[in-house]
């Protein structure tokens, strides 16, 4: 049957072989897409505190799943377990994979000892008003402290006790 | 003004910015996990996911027309032609083609053999009756409706669901002369 030749059966989805990770699909799909998610998010609650902790569930899945892809693909299965190491990985390699581009700064926070911001000047504009934090392990709690024209996300690590 | 001449799907996606196609896969398996725990039923997903994709494709031909330049197509064939090769492309970044005609000329599939929505994706036993594309039924069907097209966009093959291809059948239920709210020598 036409067109039923290139796509390659596999049984399982995990045999498939990993792609670079170079397609890449408009802007605007994305835009319009993550706008169906914020509305579709809107009705589902009845205030922005909800409404910001069901965005940023979605976007930790989408982080955790980051990792993982990132972690196979660039690292050869390697995952750092050391803070610094992780948070200099997200400021790299996740962002450049996700938003075409190193952060623009990783900065220790002054106030407490275990604060550290993530700098953007440019965030996509889609992604300004709804936390949408990629971020990851077990470790972070990633809280978005909105600031135009400069979006920094803020990472409160909270030590994990080691039994 | 010279006609402005109706330009490729890839020379429209080279011009358009462009994001990480993983990015968009993982943000839609987000939307589809999400609808699943909130809404349960499956037949209740596919149907928000259509709904979505059509609130999608009610802006997106605007975006379309504008970016590519299209003339008034003349039939429903070339109808379909543009949204294979322009529309997906440069939305998605991959073609489709264009079969399975009917005799009529108002009904065809659409065939997608890579589907950015689907990398990684494996649908578990307990959500086999899941169309995991239906937003792109819905994009389809919203689009063509605000070019007077009334259509009805379903799935005859999903890969997900252990066939061979990504096909999307297009028919064309009635066309819509625009109609004016007034008349003009009134």
């Amino acid at each position: 049957m036409i067109g039923a030749g290139k796509m390659k059966q596999y049984a399982n989805v995990l045999d498939k072989p990993l792609s670079k990770g170079r397609q890449e699909v408009s802007l605007s799909a994305f835009a319009y897409l993550f706008s169906e998610l914020v509305q579709y998010n809107q009705t589902q609650v009845d205030n922005i505190g909800d409404l910001e902790r069901r965005l940023e569930d979605a976007g930790y899945a989408v982080g955790a799943r980051v990792l993982e892809l990132l972690c196979h693909r660039e690292k050869g299965n390697r995952r750092e377990t050391r803070l610094l190491g992780i948070l200099s990985f997200i400021h790299s390699t996740v962002w450049k994979v996700l938003f075409g581009k190193v952060a623009d700064s990783l900065e220790k926070g002054t106030e407490h000892e275990d604060e550290y911001m993530i700098s953007e000047k440019e965030l996509l504009g889609v992604l300004d008003n709804a936390g949408f934090p990629a971020v990851v392990t077990a470790h972070f709690v990633p809280v978005e402290g909105q600031q135009r024209p400069r979006t920094t996300i803020l990472i409160k690590y909270y030590e994990e006790k080691q039994d | 003004m010279a006609p402005a001449v109706p330009r490729s799907g890839d020379a429209i996606f080279a011009n358009v910015e462009r994001v990480n196609a993983e990015l968009f896969t993982l943000t839609y398996g987000a939307i589809v996990r999400q609808l699943l725990t909130d809404l349960e039923e499956v037949e209740e997903v596919n149907k928000q996911l259509d709904q979505m994709g059509y609130n999608i494709g009610i802006r997106l031909i605007d975006e379309f027309l504008a970016k590519s330049n299209v003339t008034r197509c003349v039939d429903f064939r070339e109808t379909a032609e543009v949204i294979a090769k322009v529309g997906f492309k440069m939305f998605l970044g991959v073609t489709a083609s264009v079969t399975n005609w009917d005799s009529e000329g108002t009904s065809c599939s659409l065939i997608l053999e890579d589907n950015p929505l689907v990398d990684f994706v494996e649908l578990p036993d307990t959500c086999q009756g899941l169309y995991y594309c239906n937003i792109l039924s819905g994009v389809v069907r919203g689009a063509l409706e605000m070019v007077s097209m009334k259509t009805e966009v379903t799935w005859v093959r999903d890969m997900l669901r252990g066939d061979d291809a990504f096909e999307l059948q297009v028919k064309l239920l009635k066309q819509v002369p625009e109609e004016y709210p007034y008349k003009d020598d009134e």
